[in-house]
């Protein structure tokens, strides 16, 4: 079937099977490998990307429900000397180590960090609890969005 | 050495992974690529009577479908283990072959019986699904608690017994219990994890004919390894027309050192068909195939007399192998673990048996720590336990056995070189406010919940060497690594490392040690590993071993350079190397203003105008550093726990490391290091466990049921170091990446079962076990 979307800010006209998910789309038809597959039951978080300014598990919407959207994932986030916030932040307090659950937790944080919520360790904890890392204890990933929430990391 | 070493150096891989520009397995794609799916068995035992692949050959999209029968008539041998134990009589452990793919039996639930090669990955599925197998099966011995009186699995292993290994001295040990004043004694479980690192294995196979080439591209911390392997003992082909590529991993934890089916077989069939194959494992594949890490049953002993002096140890312990042996799994409830029975005390009596037990489950191999986290649980709850006993404090009977003079010859073949363990126990204690303690449980009391302290000091033996003394225990490869320090015309600096980075950030920290020994800016320097291709050997990255062993390895190329340079410098300033010093990246001829800096040298190094006979144009050098010895990286853990007695619900409230890691390069990424080890760790103890049923079927076989720590199930942790500079490596660095994960365990479950009163309570600690404790039930 044909789809429209507007991926990180670019009209795409896309042929898909309707039992594409949309990570498939992003990552096989778009090219978009910042996005992850960890687990394919939704419950690592790996393929966070955000659709009409919400973060969703791309690998639990059918590319149908993606039709007309507007989805921004990861590389459209922000790039090498013009990084985003969060990005930025991410580097500054270790927040990563081998990097793949790394797309997805910093696009499940960009809903934390901008619900306008006033944040701390506990709200940042409960707020990720869609999203697996093995690497870092999630230590150094709380400070990274409470340093971009501007609470004090 | 200064510099930059020591500095908290961001990472400068990061740039790649936060904008979605990491390079992993699965991101990458080849023209043409086929995909290859598994078919696995439903069964944890059968005779695989047949294997029908008609219907899946005629299934839409198929290109092809291989048995494990067809491997075998393509010359693919079965995988092998590669570490030989010896048992207590003598004999070698008893190996039962592996076939990369099942030929005629099938021996535990998810074992790959054929592979189904199509053009898509939808079709590679229904085609798996139209192979008809017939399979009869057999009564299972799943359950390691009675599989050595079960069915026998293979052929000629008796009681499902691989190895009676035994370490110590027996008799002494005897004495020592016989004249004991008091005897703790503790039977308990190490529960079976699955390591689960996020991205599952992967790999991307491709042949080129033109030079009769196999790349492989995959998932591994070692991929020279995984070519040697593939080579030697699994006939692939040969080690020049193998390449084996192994670009940013996404954690790894153990599971993606070993030599699995999967890859072997797309390896194989890419070069069949001519055409490159892709294999991504799902979650749930990962769950069934990926090695497993523990799994022990264990009855330990502590002998001492009345005022807690250690006088013996007595360890015996079954250790499930699961149905095959994975490539090191014979090592690891041995030599990376009866030697660490000693811990950071005087024990001098320690004897340990261990039986190597089959059963039909997914084999069990490295799991983060390996071995170590199994013997400090084992030392760590029983001296937690006989303090108890003796009513004296925890950090008392630990001071009063703690080893003081090194370097220290154990009773189980170490020698430690250095350490400071009341250093490191004493800070702890501070940064925990041990001291405020009391009155933080009589506030929790009054809340109704139930508080509780525990402590583990802990010691590890990494960077595993010498090869000498590992090739003479068993071991099947060497243990040293290569480091290349290439400096190109221009002045920038390319490294080639032997080690892989797969989350600990090799790309920076070794930058950082060789951009410091040259004086020169970190921009200039690019580390370069992961690729069999473009670096000629290396063991990868294991055993918290890359700094300690790969790093030593670049700081000796680096002076090799230096050395070369000082010849070529002083060949141009007119004067004898000799006479030539080197500092902050410019070569001075002594007693003169004459000079030339890094990059001056390097040129003319290029171009050689006028070299002296014998002066060798170019400016580059490798090693291969092999340790004297481990590393012994030791610290204290303390782990403050409140248990909701209404819902038996552990939380953990403080966790505080202090360990002494030797020389830090980069203080920030140690401190990450911890941080995933503990929360590794605080996962064993209280939520992760692998289950099988029975029938041997995994009953944890998905996200849902097998509890990985989320951010919420986990405290901040309290983390620093203490130095004590390791003795035999010129970094003196000894290497942090499994401690966490070692300490931690134990420190959890002594805080829970001092918060409950209890003597013992099995991992991990959920709240029905819990709950049931404070039940009495």
């Amino acid at each position: 079937m044909k789809l429209s979307m507007v991926v990180n800010g670019v009209p795409r006209e896309i042929d898909a099977a309707p039992s594409a998910l949309l990570v498939d789309i992003l990552r096989s038809d778009l090219r978009l490998t910042g996005t992850h597959v960890g687990c394919d039951t939704s419950q690592c978080g790996a393929c966070t990307v955000r659709m009409n300014g919400r973060a969703v598990k791309s690998c639990t919407v059918l590319a149908g429900q993606a039709e007309g959207a507007e989805v921004t994932t990861i590389e459209g986030l922000g790039a090498p000397g013009a990084l985003h916030p969060l990005q930025a932040a991410f580097q500054e307090t270790h927040g990563l180590q081998c990097g793949f659950c790394t797309p997805g937790m910093i696009m499940a944080a960009l809903d934390l960090v901008e619900s306008g919520e006033r944040l701390d360790e506990t709200k940042v904890r409960e707020g990720l609890a869609g999203n697996l890392c093995r690497c870092t204890g999630y230590h150094n990933i709380v400070r990274a969005v409470l340093l971009a929430a501007g609470a004090n990391a | 050495m200064n510099g930059m070493i020591g500095q908290p150096v961001r990472r400068r891989e990061d740039i790649r992974f936060i904008t979605g520009r990491g390079r992993y397995t699965d991101d990458l794609a080849a023209a043409g690529q086929a995909y290859a799916v598994f078919a696995r068995s439903p069964y944890a035992r059968a005779r695989l009577a047949k294997v029908d692949t008609a219907a899946a050959k005629a299934s839409p999209g198929v290109v092809a479908v291989f048995t494990g029968a067809d491997l075998a008539a393509g010359g693919i041998a079965a995988l092998p283990c590669g570490w030989l134990v010896k048992s207590t009589d003598g004999t070698d452990m008893k190996v039962a072959p592996r076939p990369p793919l099942a030929i005629s039996v099938v021996n535990f639930v998810g074992e790959p019986y054929a592979v189904v090669i199509a053009d898509s990955l939808e079709a590679a599925r229904a085609g798996a699904e139209a192979i008809e197998a017939d399979f009869q099966d057999l009564p299972p011995a799943a359950n390691l608690a009675t599989a050595m009186d079960g069915p026998q699995i293979h052929e000629g292993i008796e009681q499902n017994r691989s190895f009676h290994w035994a370490l110590g001295n027996q008799a002494k040990t005897e004495a020592a219990f016989a004249a004991a004043a008091h005897v703790t004694r503790l039977e308990f479980a190490n529960n079976r994890l699955i390591p689960n690192a996020i991205e599952p294995r992967a790999c991307l196979a491709n042949y080129d004919a033109a030079s009769d080439e196999i790349t492989l591209t995959t998932t591994s911390q070692n991929p020279h390894l995984e070519r040697l392997v593939l080579s030697a003992f699994v006939g692939l082909a040969p080690e020049h027309k193998l390449r084996v590529i192994s670009p940013d991993v996404g954690g790894g934890f153990g599971s993606k050192i070993f030599i699995y089916p999967e890859e072997t077989a797309a390896a194989w069939a890419a070069r069949e068909l001519r055409r490159a194959v892709k294999w991504t494992a799902d979650r749930s594949e990962a769950f069934l195939s990926d090695a497993h890490g523990r799994d022990h049953l264990t009855t330990a002993e502590l002998a001492m007399d009345a005022q807690g002096t250690f006088l013996g140890l007595r360890v015996h312990t079954r250790a499930n192998l699961g149905a095959y042996l994975s490539t090191f799994a014979s090592s690891v409830p041995t030599y990376l673990y009866g030697t660490l029975l000693a811990g950071q005390y005087r024990t001098p009596a320690i004897w340990v048996e261990v039986d190597g037990v089959y059963t039909n489950t997914a084999p069990v191999d490295a799991y983060r720590g390996a071995g170590r986290p199994e013997a400090t649980y084992v030392v760590e709850r029983l001296v937690e336990t006989a303090a108890r006993e003796l009513k004296l404090d925890p950090a008392e009977i630990r001071r009063r056995n703690f080893i003081h003079e090194f370097p220290y010859e154990t009773p189980v073949a170490l020698v430690y070189d250095i350490g400071d363990y009341e250093q490191s126990l004493a800070r702890a204690l501070t940064l925990a406010d041990v001291a405020g303690f009391p009155q933080r449980r009589a506030e929790a009391e009054k809340r109704g919940m139930k508080r509780g302290l525990g402590y583990s000091c802990y010691i590890e033996a990494c960077g595993l060497a010498p090869s000498q003394l590992a090739i003479s225990l068993g071991a099947g490869v060497g243990l040293y690594e290569s480091g290349e320090v290439r400096v190109n015309p221009t002045g920038s600096v390319t490294v080639f490392t032997g080690s892989h980075s797969h989350g600990q950030g090799h790309e920076t920290t070794f930058a950082q040690v060789v951009a410091t020994k040259f004086g020169i800016p970190i921009e200039q320097v690019e580390v370069v590993h992961g690729d069999t291709g473009r670096m000629e050997f290396g063991l990868g990255t294991y055993g918290s071993r890359s700094l300690a062993v790969g790093g030593s390895a670049l700081v000796k190329s680096a002076e090799k350079v230096i050395e070369k340079g000082k010849k070529i410098s002083g060949h141009m300033l007119e004067t004898t190397p000799d006479d030539i010093d080197f500092e902050d990246g410019v070569y001075r001829a002594r007693g003169t203003n004459r000079q030339m800096t890094f990059g001056e040298v390097a040129l003319a190094a290029y171009v050689p105008a006028n070299f002296p006979e014998g002066l060798e144009p170019g400016l580059s050098e490798k090693t291969f550093y092999d340790p004297k010895n481990f590393t012994y990286p030791a610290g204290s853990h303390i782990a403050e726990v409140e248990i909701d007695p209404e819902t038996g619900v552990v939380k953990v409230v403080a966790f505080t490391a202090v360990d002494d890691f030797g020389e830090i390069i980069n203080p920030m990424i140690v401190e990450g290091q911890v941080h995933g080890g503990v929360a590794q760790g605080i996962g064993q103890a209280l939520l992760e466990h692998g289950v099988y049923d029975d029938t041997g079927q995994l009953i944890t076989g998905s996200f849902m049921d097998y509890a990985m720590p989320r951010a919420g199930d986990l405290p901040s942790f309290s983390v620093e170091t203490t130095v004590t500079p390791c003795t035999h490596n010129p970094l003196g660095a000894k290497g942090c990446g499994e401690a966490g994960a070692i300490g931690a365990p134990a420190a959890i479950i002594n805080a829970v079962t001092d918060a409950l009163g209890v003597k013992d309570i099995a991992m991990p600690a959920s709240p029905e076990r819990v709950w049931r404790a404070l039940q009495g039930a």
